[in-house]
């Protein structure tokens, strides 16, 4: 395998620090402050991607409704989702007469919480990524599965009927989607034999998982874009906190901050299974490259692993955005068909027919060495 | 019609009938429901369709007056009038077994009369509060804020309906039942809601999502538009027909300038007829398109929402440069209009014609076809048409369940029997019947404005009329079509420059009150998703 040069990567940098702090500090210091460094990063990056999210939601709705979105902040209104997050800040908590105050305080960590966790799992770029467990799918599904903890938290703990409703909704519709979502990587993992991130990208190089496994794979991707979408709780899936029913649904009652961590991690959550949907199916950070175009390949390599990334997971987003903006809601009998009469019995088949298709050697990159393999 | 008169006479001998404006029957109390039921079980045309249920002080006696009419033949109309002389505890029997829209009518007639209906299930005060003192719209009312002060105590709402029955042997008994059960899971939707479309307040008991029972609440804006008419002259009181439905505000002051010009016998010029039917359509078409983009809203779809509000955009501006007012158009006096059409009208309405049927075809590609939204709209809220009869559910809803009740076709006013247009009529009675039904009607709307706007002659647009006009003595009616049904006028008047009474049909009340009906056994997302298709407008309801 050629190396390319990587102009704008950012390995140099990290190189750099790693460099700094072993000459100023002794070996266990320099975990420890790297731990550090990770976190505050990750922290910065978690907010700077939820308020770009905002923004880019609100700009790209306006478009879809014809209307303009938030121009006066800046030049076309790019600081409105950083007054509103100083807005946020500031506001005042309410306490709620009447609220398990316990549950209450704790619902909104557990939440962001567990969208931070898997956040900080996610590769966000070559070497860009904090922890590449070898169970890395697994770790991620588990952790992402504890947000819905928060939401059942927030709607009980609330003492309001609405919110009770909206988390009863919500539980459902979480543990169903959970199902097909764990089953679509699970499909992908049969076909990239590894729980790794980084080996699931490496093995990408030539083929995307998407093409790799072909109809099973697309398959797959199908049902993972339907129901990390459901997961995210965002329409036409948004029957938790569906606005016309339940006003707000399980976050009714919260103010201020907390409700400002809802609200996070709802926009975190769609960068989340954009993420895992670009690692999982669409080569992850990789660059496009084709077997034995080295002048194509040392091209595309000059565009960062990152931004190869934000791509991605920006027409991701950008998908999960229309369908938000152009279907009305479902009702959560639809809903719980959709997922236990239609997609669960699809996602198992597929399952199978990707551990047949895997055993017999029919994936791309078998098919075709020459073309596909690493 | 001779049938009719021999028939009431057989079963009243000394009923009292009179052919005023309408054939009029007037009726001891005790005759009353015999004859309301051998009109309403009649076999050749059955008069099952209650137009209007109104409440009368007329002085040493307190009674109501029934409007009824035909849903086999809507030219046909009957009043029926009975009255007590009991004003301290004046009872009359309910008709709330032949007519269900008379439920929630007798309940505001007992709210604001006193008047008590024997046999009604649910004797509960409508519109005000149980603590109200005293009867608003009797004419010994005293309205002291001492009476009734300001409350700033908010109390709590108690589920329990007295009633009165009367047994086999003929004797009343007073009991009380409650709504709901011991156990019930009471949620209430409304009155702060974002899908109750104002302050409607809807007591749901459900059964995990399942509506079990919806209990209607209204009242929180009730202004007393009735009453408030009888202090003021005629030209006065049009500007509050405006604040009823205001999505159908010129329609609805339509139907009272018409009501007081036939009464008055004031002609209307011919330039004024084209400017209040052109007038109307447009109202028409904006009523519907934010009914339209409301249910979408209500379904989730809030794109679809901007659509209608977007289009809508550009009838508000040829109202607002006809006459400055963009929801309230303000433009029909007693005698003809205001003022004149402005000179490029025409050229703006000949635009948004060919302009809204292209969106109507966008509004097809994007939601009346998806998918989601069809599993929100097809066989959701079941309405038959004997139900949108007895309910009086008019307009697009009634014509979604088959039940043609167009008032511009059966009763044609200004120039609706000049122009051709379809009446839109689906036998589905489900939300999804109801939806396409306004879709359609706006592109027949869309029909009759292309029909009369190169035709508008020059003239005068207004009669000259007394600033002080006196209706001759009489009880006079009418009807029109407004975006949500049948809307309707009553004026008693006794030759005064105020009149004695003044009623208002509305149309977003039948509406409501078949809610509990078609909301039972559906998903709490239908409730909310049905109420969108009904189309009702709180304003109206509470008047």
């Amino acid at each position: 395998m050629l190396i390319y040069s990587q102009p704008l990567e950012v390995t140099q940098i990290l190189d750099t620090v790693d460099q700094f702090l072993r000459t100023h500090l002794s070996p266990g210091m320099v975990s420890l402050s790297k731990g550090i460094l990770t976190g505050l990063l990750l922290l910065v990056a978690y907010a700077v991607i939820a308020l770009a999210l905002i923004y880019i939601e609100r700009k790209v709705a306006a478009f879809f409704q014809a209307r303009l979105g938030p121009n006066r902040l800046g030049k076309y209104g790019v600081f409105q989702s950083l007054a509103d997050m100083i807005k946020i800040l500031i506001k005042e908590i309410i306490p709620i007469n009447k609220a398990d105050q316990l549950l209450f305080f704790a619902a909104s960590f557990f939440v962001i919480i567990a969208s931070l966790l898997a956040f900080g799992a996610i590769p966000f770029g070559m070497d860009l990524h904090a922890i590449d467990f070898n169970l890395g799918v697994f770790y991620l599904l588990a952790v992402s599965s504890l947000g819905v903890i928060g939401i059942l938290l927030a709607g009980w703990s609330s003492n309001n009927k609405y919110s009770m409703i909206g988390a009863m909704r919500s539980g459902a519709q979480f543990i169903s989607y959970e199902l097909s979502a764990g089953f679509s990587l699970m499909t992908i993992v049969v076909l990239s034999g590894t729980l790794q991130f980084s080996e699931i990208i490496e093995g990408q190089r030539y083929c995307w998982n998407l093409f790799n496994g072909h109809l099973p794979a697309v398959v797959a991707f199908v049902i993972y874009l339907i129901s990390g979408h459901a997961e995210t709780n965002r329409g036409p899936f948004d029957l938790p906190e569906a606005e016309s029913e339940l006003t707000a649904g399980y976050h009714t009652e919260y103010s201020g901050l907390q409700f400002g961590f809802f609200y996070l991690s709802e926009y975190l959550n769609m960068f989340i299974v954009a993420a895992v949907a670009t690692t999982m199916f669409l080569g992850g950070w990789m660059p496009v490259q084709i077997k034995g175009w080295e002048a194509f390949n040392q091209v595309m390599w000059v565009i960062p692993s990152w931004a190869w990334f934000i791509g991605k997971v920006g027409v991701m987003i950008f998908l999960s955005l229309w369908v938000r903006w152009s279907f009305p809601r479902l009702r959560i009998d639809l809903l719980l068909n959709l997922e236990w009469k239609y997609l669960l019995p699809i996602n198992l088949v597929n399952l199978l027919v990707m551990v047949i298709i895997v055993l017999s050697g029919f994936t791309l990159t078998e098919l075709f060495p020459a073309f596909f393999g690493r | 019609m001779r049938d009719i008169r021999k028939m009431i006479l057989v079963t009243a001998p000394d009923a009292l009938i009179e052919e005023r404006q309408k054939l009029t029957v007037t009726l001891r109390p005790e005759q009353l429901h015999r004859v309301m039921e051998e009109l309403r079980r009649d076999e050749t045309i059955p008069y099952d369709y209650l137009i209007s249920l109104t409440g009368m002080d007329w002085g040493d006696t307190l009674g109501v007056i029934y409007q009824l009419s035909s849903s086999a033949d809507l030219t046909r109309e009957i009043i029926v009038i009975t009255s007590t002389a009991n004003r301290t505890d004046p009872l009359l029997y309910s008709v709330s077994d032949l007519y269900e829209t008379a439920q929630l009518n007798e309940r505001e007639v007992y709210a604001l009369f006193g008047i008590r209906f024997i046999n009604n299930p649910d004797m509960r005060r409508f519109l005000l509060n149980d603590q109200w003192k005293g009867f608003p719209f009797r004419k010994d009312y005293t309205h002291d804020p001492v009476v009734n002060p300001v409350t700033v105590i908010s109390s709590d709402i108690v589920d329990i309906a007295p009633r009165i029955r009367e047994t086999a042997g003929g004797d009343l008994v007073e009991e009380s039942v409650a709504i709901f059960d011991e156990d019930d899971y009471i949620i209430n939707i409304g009155p702060q809601h974002p899908s109750t479309h104002g302050v409607m307040h809807f007591r749901t008991t459900l059964d995990g999502e399942i509506v079990k029972k919806v209990d209607v609440h209204s009242g929180y804006i009730h202004r007393g538009i009735e009453k408030l008419c009888e202090n003021m002259t005629y030209p006065q009181m049009l500007h509050l027909t405006d604040r009823l439905d205001y999505l159908s505000a010129n329609i609805n002051r339509h139907a009272l300038c018409m009501c007081i010009e036939k009464a008055a016998d004031i002609a209307v010029p011919a330039r004024a007829q084209y400017i209040r039917t052109i007038m109307d359509e447009l109202q028409r078409i904006s009523s519907h398109l934010l009914a339209w983009a409301a249910h979408c809203n209500d379904l989730g779809g809030t794109t679809a929402f901007i659509y209608g509000m977007r289009e809508r955009e550009h009838i508000l501006d040829i109202f607002d440069k006809t006459c400055g007012g963009r929801l309230i158009v303000n433009q029909n006096v007693v005698g003809g209009v205001m003022f004149d059409i402005y000179p490029d009208f025409q050229k703006d309405v000949k635009a948004f014609i060919p302009y809204m049927r292209r969106q109507l075809i966008e509004y097809d590609h994007f939601f009346s076809h998806n998918a989601i939204a069809l599993g929100r709209l097809v066989d959701i809220g079941h309405l038959s048409r004997e139900d949108a009869i007895s309910y009086g559910v008019t307009g697009p809803a009634g014509r979604a369940s088959g039940w043609s009740c167009d008032v511009r076709r059966y009763k044609p006013y200004a120039l609706y029997d000049k122009v051709e247009f379809k009446e839109i009529l689906r036998t589905d009675g489900d939300s999804y019947a109801r939806y396409m039904n306004r879709l359609d009607e706006i592109a027949q709307s869309l029909h009759i404005i292309e029909q009369l706007i190169d035709r508008i002659p020059p003239g005068e647009v207004c009669t000259k009329v007394k600033p002080v006009i006196r209706l001759p003595e009489g009880q006079f009616f009418q009807s029109v079509e407004t975006g949500k049904g049948e809307f309707g006028v009553f004026i008693e008047s006794r030759g005064e420059k105020t009149p004695y009474r003044v009623k208002f049909r509305s149309p977003s009340l039948s509406a409501v009150s078949a809610i509990p009906l078609i909301c039972k056994g559906s998903f709490l997302s239908d409730l909310i998703g049905i109420a969108g298709s009904m189309d009702f407008v709180i304003p109206d309801i509470d008047r």
